[in-house]
Formats: C-alpha cells, sequence, structure tokens
C-alpha cells in the first residue's frame, strides 16, 4: 500500500492497533481541507500490528492528551519531506475533561460545569485518580472520550 | 502558621502542623479561659447538607467556646441547593457572611469544590464515604493526650474495616509515624481495601496482620478502635444480620486485654459495644468526644490565626517525618 510523501506535517506512529481511528476521529481529522491518511494494521516488527495516521499539515496537537491515550505512540515531525524532530510521549501528571468521573457519589456528577480533572497516582500501572473523590480510572482508549 | 487554609483531608497536614495543633488544642483544654475570647466578632457557618448531629454541634461548641459565632442549616432541604442552585454558587455567597465553613456533603469531592469557590477557610465535616478528616484529628489528639505518643503502638482495628472511612483514616494517619503496627479484625466480606494495604502499610513498612476474632488479639494491643456494621452497607439483610453481632466487645473479651489498653470508637454505636464496657476505665470513646471539640476549636482558631499560639512543636513531631 502506498501513501504519498508528506511535504510538511506529521506521522503519528506505533498506534496500537485498531485505535487509529479513535485518535483520528479525536483530531477531527474527517473536517480538514488537507491531506490526512490513517492506515490500519500495518506490520511491525515491534508490535505485530500498528496504525499509522499521516498529517499533511503541521497541526497543534495536546501530546498530553496523546500521552494520556498511549505513551507508546511517537509523532514525527516532517519538514520538507524530511523528519526533523521525533516526539515521544509520557503519561501527563494531569489531564482536564479528557475523561469524565463516572463515580455516581462524585461531586462532579451533580455540579455541572465542573472541571474533570485526574491526577496520576502510578505510572507503572497507568493509573489515574479523579482529583474529586479519588476513584481509580486506567490511562488509554477504554476511558477516553 | 495555618491561616487561611482549609481542610480538606488529613493528609492537608504535616506532622509538625498536627503536633503544633495538638499541642495548642491541649493548652486550650488546660487554660479554656484564655481562648473564651479569641473568636469574638468572627462568624463560623456550620453547612450540613446532609444531617450530622454530632458533628455540626461539635462545630457549634468549639466556635461558641472560643467567643465567636455560628450561623448555618442542618438539612440540605434549608439550604437554597433545594432551589436548584449549584454549590459553588452557595459557597461564594455563604463565604462573604462566614469567616469559616464547615460543610457536610453527602457527594465526595464536595470538600475540595467548595473550597476552589470560597474566599475564607473550608474544614471538610465529611463528603460521603470520602474524607472526615476532624474525626481523624479527634483520634490522633485522643491516642497521644491517653497514650501520650503516637508511634511505637499496636493498634486494632476491629469491624467494618471495608466501608469506615474513619478507619481508613486513621490508618493512613497512624502509618506516617514511626514503628506503629496493625491488627485488622474483620469478617472475610469486611476486610481493609487492598490500596490500604498496597499503597499505604507496604510503601511505608508497616506490619500488619489480619484476623477474624476479637479474642485472638485483644491481648496485644495497646489501642483497640471499634467500628459499627452499618446496615445501609449491605445488599440484603440476611448479611447484615449474620454479621452484625460478629464483632461485639464486652466485659469478658475486655478481661483479655492489657491494663493499659484504650478503647475507641467514632460513634454512633449500636451495640459492638456492650454497655457494661462504658464504666471500664479503659473505654476512651466518651472522652474522645470531647477532645473533638478541643481540637475543632484549636484548628477553627489556626484558621483564623487568632490562636497567639507561637511554641515550637516538641520532639515527637521531628520523629514521626516519615511519610
Amino acid at each position: 500500500m502506498n501513501v504519498q510523501k508528506i511535504k510538511d506535517g506529521l506521522v503519528i506512529d506505533h498506534i496500537r492497533a485498531g485505535t487509529g481511528l479513535h485518535i483520528f476521529n479525536w483530531l477531527k481529522l474527517d473536517k480538514v481541507p488537507f491531506s490526512v491518511a490513517l492506515i490500519m494494521n500495518v506490520p511491525s516488527g515491534q508490535m505485530g500490528k500498528k496504525d499509522i495516521i499521516k498529517i499533511d499539515n503541521l497541526i497543534d496537537i495536546d501530546y498530553s492528551v496523546l500521552g494520556f491515550i498511549d505513551p507508546n505512540i511517537t509523532v514525527n515531525v516532517v519538514e520538507d519531506e524530511h523528519v526533523t524532530r521525533k516526539i515521544t510521549l509520557t503519561l501527563p501528571e494531569r489531564v482536564e475533561n479528557v475523561i469524565k468521573c463516572r463515580n455516581p457519589r462524585c461531586i462532579t456528577s451533580s455540579e455541572t460545569g465542573t472541571a474533570h480533572v485526574f491526577h496520576l497516582v502510578d505510572r507503572k500501572r497507568a493509573e489515574y485518580a479523579c482529583a474529586y473523590c479519588d476513584e481509580l480510572y486506567r490511562a488509554g482508549i477504554g476511558e477516553f472520550l | 502558621m495555618l491561616k487561611g487554609r482549609h481542610l480538606i483531608e488529613p493528609g492537608d497536614l504535616s506532622i509538625e502542623e498536627l503536633e503544633r495543633l495538638f499541642d495548642l488544642a491541649c493548652d486550650i483544654m488546660a487554660k479554656p479561659e484564655t481562648y473564651s475570647e479569641v473568636c469574638r466578632g468572627r462568624i463560623l457557618a456550620t453547612l450540613f447538607f446532609e444531617p450530622s448531629t454530632r458533628t455540626r454541634l461539635s462545630f457549634e461548641a468549639a466556635m461558641l467556646r472560643l467567643g465567636g459565632s455560628t450561623l448555618g442549616f442542618a438539612e440540605p432541604g434549608a439550604s437554597s441547593t433545594s432551589k436548584g442552585e449549584s454549590l459553588s454558587d452557595t459557597i461564594r455567597t455563604v463565604s462573604s457572611y462566614a469567616d469559616v465553613i464547615a460543610m457536610r456533603n453527602p457527594k465526595e469531592g464536595a470538600a475540595l469544590l467548595a473550597s476552589q469557590s470560597s474566599s475564607v477557610p473550608v474544614i471538610n465535616a465529611g463528603d460521603g464515604g470520602h474524607h472526615h478528616p476532624t474525626q481523624t484529628l479527634t483520634d490522633l489528639l485522643t491516642i497521644r493526650s491517653i497514650k501520650g505518643k503516637t508511634t511505637g503502638l499496636t493498634i486494632g482495628l476491629c469491624g467494618d474495616l471495608k466501608f469506615g472511612r474513619t478507619v481508613h483514616s486513621l490508618a493512613k494517619a497512624m502509618s506516617r509515624y514511626p514503628r506503629n503496627r496493625f491488627v485488622l479484625i474483620s469478617p472475610p466480606e469486611l476486610e481493609i481495601p487492598d490500596y490500604i494495604i498496597s499503597r499505604v502499610f507496604k510503601p511505608a513498612g508497616v506490619q500488619y496482620t489480619q484476623v477474624r476474632r476479637i479474642e485472638e488479639a485483644i491481648g496485644d494491643l495497646d489501642i483497640l478502635y471499634m467500628t459499627r456494621v452499618q446496615k445501609e452497607r449491605f445488599f440484603n439483610e440476611q448479611d447484615y444480620v449474620r454479621l452484625k453481632d460478629s464483632y461485639i466487645l464486652d466485659a469478658e473479651k475486655m478481661r483479655l486485654a492489657r491494663n493499659d489498653l484504650c478503647v475507641l470508637h467514632p460513634l454512633p454505636r449500636v451495640n459492638e459495644i456492650a454497655t457494661e464496657v462504658d464504666s471500664d476505665p479503659r473505654a476512651a470513646y466518651f472522652k474522645q468526644v470531647k477532645y473533638g471539640m478541643f481540637v475543632r476549636m484549636a484548628l477553627i482558631a489556626e484558621l483564623l490565626g487568632v490562636s497567639g499560639w507561637k511554641v515550637a512543636a516538641p520532639s515527637v513531631a521531628k520523629e514521626g517525618k516519615k511519610k
């Protein structure tokens, strides 16, 4: 499968196979006027299979949210057809309004307009706690809105 | 100084700040007349979105004994949230009237949210099953006053260790002090949550054992912290009936205990401590109520910056830096 080279843009690589579409939708790439490509189930030595997103434009991405979805993702910045920078992601210390606390006893369930804030409490287990009720959530696409 | 701060969870205060607060509470106990006017002209708002006679009266008594005044409500129907007002708006309004707020709300995290909208200190008087920091302060002051220390103690936690927030808070608080060990006495259905063991005991190197019967452990204990097995925690009444009498402390079991055992209970009790134990000098749960009022007096005075207390924390504070 051939996808043409991009001139100035981003390549989001090492996306866990099957989750590329969620990221594609989160970035609202279905509505952009420039070329984008979502390639799924690409053979990978490390991962077996992976998804890749190519974006023919240097758009702003909230890398902390991308890191929350999957810290193993890498982003290559392409300028004038050359990779000029590789961005590796990590789990962010804090995320806001990325996931929603589902604890019905949490104040965020009844107080409308309250930001859903989560703090990283266990990097190894990728666990986040609701800032209000301490309910635990695992980072990743499963919790992603 | 705690002036202007909020108290949302027990961990908001360092060991040094706790010790300073307890020293102040002891000074208030010894010389109440010195503090009887320090809050003159100040107002405590007690906002109780769910009923709690004991805690609300303790806060109000504390403020009145400091010479201050109180206002507020004792049930949600009396507040404007029943008309659909947000908690944030209620707090913004009340913090224009009062100098300090004590709030109980059934929603977890409500106190933290309130503190974000308040221009005056907010004291969490219980946010659902989440935190109840002034109960923890009460427990710590009681232990410190009766045992003379908060380190190197064997503490038995008995009853509902799964849902009891006072137990979880006490376990966390006493794990911050060195050389304390725990004996966890509960039925399998009501064992302490795994996270207390994996995130509190193990990282702090705290020793603990789990037993099923009070008799197995009572002879080794310095402190026995009894809790109520609450009916509302069970999905069916059969389970409740089967377990509710399993962990009753009576005179017969007290005979197996040491002479210097200290029996605590956050109250109210139902039948988990037989009334015959009340006259035992080792029963400290009613003294605990009084310590609760004094520690709330110390807390209010400190948050308002009116205590005038300048004594440095004693050496026990330095011993307990472990977190």
